[in-house]
C-alpha cells in the first residue's frame, strides 16, 4: 500500500477536476472504441433492441455502484452487496409464499435492503470497526441466512405485473432498469457535486480527522452512505429478481467485485477522497459493452472475468506507470 | 512490551479456551467427538485453511489483503493436475516444487503490483482472482481432471500416513512451524510487522515497505501453490470452481485469530486457532445434525463477533500502555 504523503494542492477543484476530466475522457475513448469495435466484429450489434439487451448486463451492478462510489470516496467500502441482494431476494420470496402483492413485496424488499445497510452502519460506526473486515463478515451472515431458508430449494411463482421490474419497457426499448440507472444516476451525481452532503463526502475520504474538526459529523455520514448502499441494493435485487422469475439462494453471487470494479473503473479512488458519478456511468457502459460484445462473439462468461480482471488492473496500473517512466527520463 | 506480550497471549488463551469448550459442548451429546482419531480427523480436514491462514496472516500483518489466494490454489492445482495426466512419472517431490513455485510466482505477480506500482492490494486480487480463475478455464479448456487420470502416487501422497497422522497434516505442522521461526526469528520476519505497524517509522529504520510486502505475497502464494496440489490431490478432481469462495474463509480464521486487518498485529497461534475454530465447526454441524447451510451464517456471525471482541481488546491495550510509561516515569 502507498505510504508516499497525499499531495494537498491549494486549490482543489482546479487540479482535481483536471484529473478527473482527463480520466473520463479516456474512458469515454475506451467506451467509444468498443463500441466501434463491437459494431465491426458483429452485424447484430447495431440494433435498438440488442443495444436494450445490453443494458441489462450493467444497469443493477450500477444503480448499486453509484452509492458504492459515494461510500468508497469516503473511505469505506461495502463488500456485503451482493449478499443483500440475496437476503433481499429470498425475503421477497418468503413474503410470496404468505400472499402478499406486488406493492408490498416491493416495500418488504427496500426495508430489508435498508436494515442489512443499517446492520452495516452500525458495526462501521458506532462500534468503530474497519468497514472492510465488517462487511466481509455480513457478505456471509447474509447469504448465510438466505441459505439456511432456502437450502437447495427456490421461490417461484412471482405475480405477473412484478415482473415489469426486471422485464418491463417505459418507452420504445428504454427499459424500466435502464429508466432506473438514468434517473439515479442524476440523482447520485447532483447529491456528490452539487450539494453540502456531497462536499462532506470528498472532505472525510480526504482526512477524516481535519472533516471532524470543520464541523462535519462524519460518523452520521458514513451512517447514512451504508443505508443508501444498503437501499441502492434493495433496488437491485427487486430488479434482479423480477428479471431471474426467482430466488435462490446463489443469486447475484460475486457481484460485488464487479460494483468494485466499476466503481475503480470510473475514477474512483479506493483509498478515498476523490472520484465522479459520471466516471461511473461511463465505467458502467464500458463493462455492459464489453461483456456484450463478447457474449456476441461466443466468448464464455469465465473468459470475459479474464478482461474485467485486467481491465481494472490495467485502468489503475497504466497511468502510474506512464507517470514513473516519466519521471525516471526527467 | 512484556505487558503487550502477555495481553497476547491472553487473547489466544481465550481462543484456545472457546475452541476446546465448542468440542467439549459437542461431546456431551457425541462423545465420540472428541475420540482422538476423529480429532486427527477435524485437524487433517482443517490443515489447508491453517496452511493458508498462516499465509493470510503475514500479508494481513504487513498491512496488505490477498484475496487471490483461493484462485491461486486452484490454478496451481489445475496445473500440476494436467502435467501429472502427462507425466504420470513425475515424483511427487517434483510436483510439490512446482506447486511452490507457481504459486510464489503467481504471489509475486501480486507482489510486484503492490511493491512497484503502489496499487492498493485490495484492488490487485480482486483483479488476480478472477483472473487466475479465467486463466483455469482457458488452460483446461473447461474440462475436469478426474480421479482415473492421476497417477497413483499424485493421489495417494496427502493420504500416506506417518505416525498416526496423514502427511497433508504434518505439512500443515511444518508450515507452522517455518512460518512460526520466520515471524519471530529472523530479520524478515520481523520487518512485516514493522511495515504494517507503522510504515513510515519502517521507512526510517531502513525496511523497504514495499518489497518485505512484495515477500509478503509471495509467500502467502506459495502456501497456496503447496495447498493446490494438496487439495487436488486429495479430492483427486481438479477443475475451474474448486475452492471458490475459499479466499473469504481464510480470511476468516485470521480475523477470528485476532490478525488485526489494520496490520502489525498478529500471531501464529492466533492464525491457527481461528482455523480450527472454523474447522471444529464444519465438522461438527453434520454430528450435531445441523443442516450444512447454516455454516456460511454461522462463520459470519463468528467474524462480526470476533471483530467486534478483538476491537475492545484493542482499546483497553493502549491505555494500560500509556498507564505502565506513566508509572516509569
Amino acid at each position: 500500500m502507498s505510504i508516499t504523503a497525499r499531495e494537498i494542492p491549494d486549490r482543489l477543484t482546479s487540479s482535481t477536476s483536471k484529473v478527473l476530466r482527463s480520466w473520463e475522457l479516456l474512458l469515454l475513448g475506451v467506451a467509444v472504441g468498443i463500441f466501434v469495435l463491437n459494431s465491426l466484429s458483429s452485424p447484430y450489434f447495431l440494433d435498438p433492441w440488442s443495444l436494450s439487451d445490453a443494458t441489462f448486463n450493467f444497469t443493477e451492478k450500477a444503480l448499486i455502484a453509484f452509492a458504492m462510489a459515494l461510500l468508497v470516496i469516503s473511505g469505506e467500502i461495502d463488500l456485503s452487496v451482493a449478499s443483500i441482494i440475496a437476503l433481499v431476494s429470498t425475503a421477497m420470496g418468503a413474503a410470496l409464499q404468505l400472499g402478499v402483492g406486488t406493492t408490498e413485496l416491493v416495500l418488504i424488499g427496500l426495508t430489508v435492503g435498508l436494515l442489512c445497510g443499517a446492520f452495516n452502519a452500525v458495526l462501521v460506526t458506532v462500534m468503530g470497526l474497519p468497514s472492510i473486515v465488517v462487511t466481509i463478515g455480513t457478505m456471509s451472515l447474509f447469504r448465510g441466512i438466505s441459505y439456511i431458508v432456502l437450502g437447495d430449494q427456490a421461490f417461484r411463482g412471482y405475480p405477473a405485473d412484478f415482473s415489469f421490474f426486471g422485464q418491463g419497457y417505459v418507452f420504445w426499448v428504454i427499459s424500466f432498469e435502464f429508466a432506473l440507472f438514468v434517473a439515479f444516476a442524476i440523482f447520485y451525481a447532483v447529491l456528490l457535486h452539487r450539494t453540502n452532503f456531497g462536499r462532506s463526502i470528498f472532505a472525510i475520504g480526504n482526512n477524516p480527522t481535519a472533516a471532524l474538526f470543520s464541523g462535519i459529523r462524519v460518523q452520521r455520514v458514513k451512517f447514512i452512505l451504508f443505508l443508501l448502499t444498503g437501499l441502492m441494493s434493495g433496488f437491485a435485487a427487486i430488479c434482479l429478481t423480477s428479471r431471474l422469475g426467482s430466488t435462490r439462494p446463489s443469486i447475484g453471487i460475486g457481484m460485488e467485485l464487479e460494483v468494485v470494479t466499476m466503481v475503480v473503473l470510473g475514477g474512483v479512488n479506493i483509498l478515498g477522497g476523490s472520484g465522479s458519478i459520471p466516471g461511473v456511468v461511463i465505467a458502467a457502459f464500458v463493462m455492459g459493452l464489453v461483456t456484450f460484445g463478447l457474449g456476441l462473439l461466443n466468448v464464455p462468461g469465465i473468459v470475459m472475468s479474464i478482461f474485467i480482471g485486467l481491465l481494472l488492473i490495467g485502468v489503475i496500473a497504466l497511468p502510474r506507470l506512464v507517470q514513473q517512466l516519466s519521471q525516471r527520463l526527467k | 512490551m512484556i505487558m503487550l506480550k502477555k495481553l497476547i497471549s491472553v487473547r489466544e488463551t481465550l481462543l484456545l479456551g472457546v475452541v476446546v469448550s465448542l468440542a467439549l459442548l459437542i461431546a456431551t451429546r457425541f462423545p465420540g467427538f472428541i475420540a482422538p482419531g476423529n480429532l486427527a480427523n477435524v485437524f487433517n480436514d482443517t490443515s489447508p485453511l491453517i496452511i493458508l491462514a498462516l499465509g493470510q496472516m503475514i500479508v494481513i500483518v504487513a498491512r496488505c489483503i490477498d484475496l487471490s489466494v483461493a484462485a491461486n490454489l486452484a490454478l496451481t492445482g489445475m496445473i500440476v493436475a494436467m502435467l501429472n495426466t502427462m507425466m504420470p512419472g513425475l515424483p511427487v517431490v517434483v510436483t510439490l516444487t512446482i506447486a511452490v513455485a507457481i504459486g510464489a510466482f503467481l504471489g509475486a505477480i501480486n507482489g510486484i503490483f503492490v511493491w512497484k506500482l503502489e496499487i492498493p492490494p485490495i484492488v490487485v486480487t480482486l483483479g488476480t482472482m478472477t483472473i487466475f480463475r479465467g486463466v483455469i478455464f482457458l488452460i483446461s479448456d473447461g474440462k475436469w481432471v478426474n480421479a482415473h487420470e492421476m497417477s497413483e502416487s499424485f493421489t495417494s501422497f496427502p493420504r500416506m500416513e506417518l505416525l498416526g497422522l496423514p502427511a497433508l497434516s504434518w505439512i500443515a505442522v511444518l508450515v507452522a512451524i517455518a512460518i512460526w521461526l520466520l515471524v519471530t526469528r529472523t530479520p524478515m520476519g520481523r520487518s512485516f510487522y514493522a511495515a504494517g505497524g507503522n510504515p513510515h517509522a519502517a521507512v526510517y529504520t531502513g525496511i523497504d515497505v514495499g518489497k518485505t510486502q512484495f515477500f509478503a505475497f509471495v509467500i502467502s502464494g506459495a502456501l497456496a501453490g503447496l495447498t493446490g496440489y494438496l487439495w487436488v490431490a486429495r479430492y483427486a478432481v481438479a477443475y475451474v470452481d474448486i475452492a471458490g469462495g475459499f479466499e473469504l474463509e481464510v480470511v476468516a480464521a485470521c480475523v477470528i485469530g485476532g490478525i488485526s486487518i489494520a496490520g502489525g498485529i498478529g500471531t501464529v497461534a492466533g492464525a491457527i486457532l481461528g482455523a480450527l475454530f472454523l474447522g471444529v465447526i464444519k465438522n461438527a454441524l453434520p454430528v450435531i445434525n445441523v443442516s450444512p447451510f447454516w455454516q456460511l451464517a454461522i462463520s459470519g456471525a463468528a467474524i462480526v463477533v470476533a471483530v467486534t471482541l478483538n476491537a475492545r481488546a484493542n482499546k483497553t491495550k493502549g491505555r494500560v500502555i500509556l498507564k505502565n510509561a506513566e508509572h516509569a516515569q
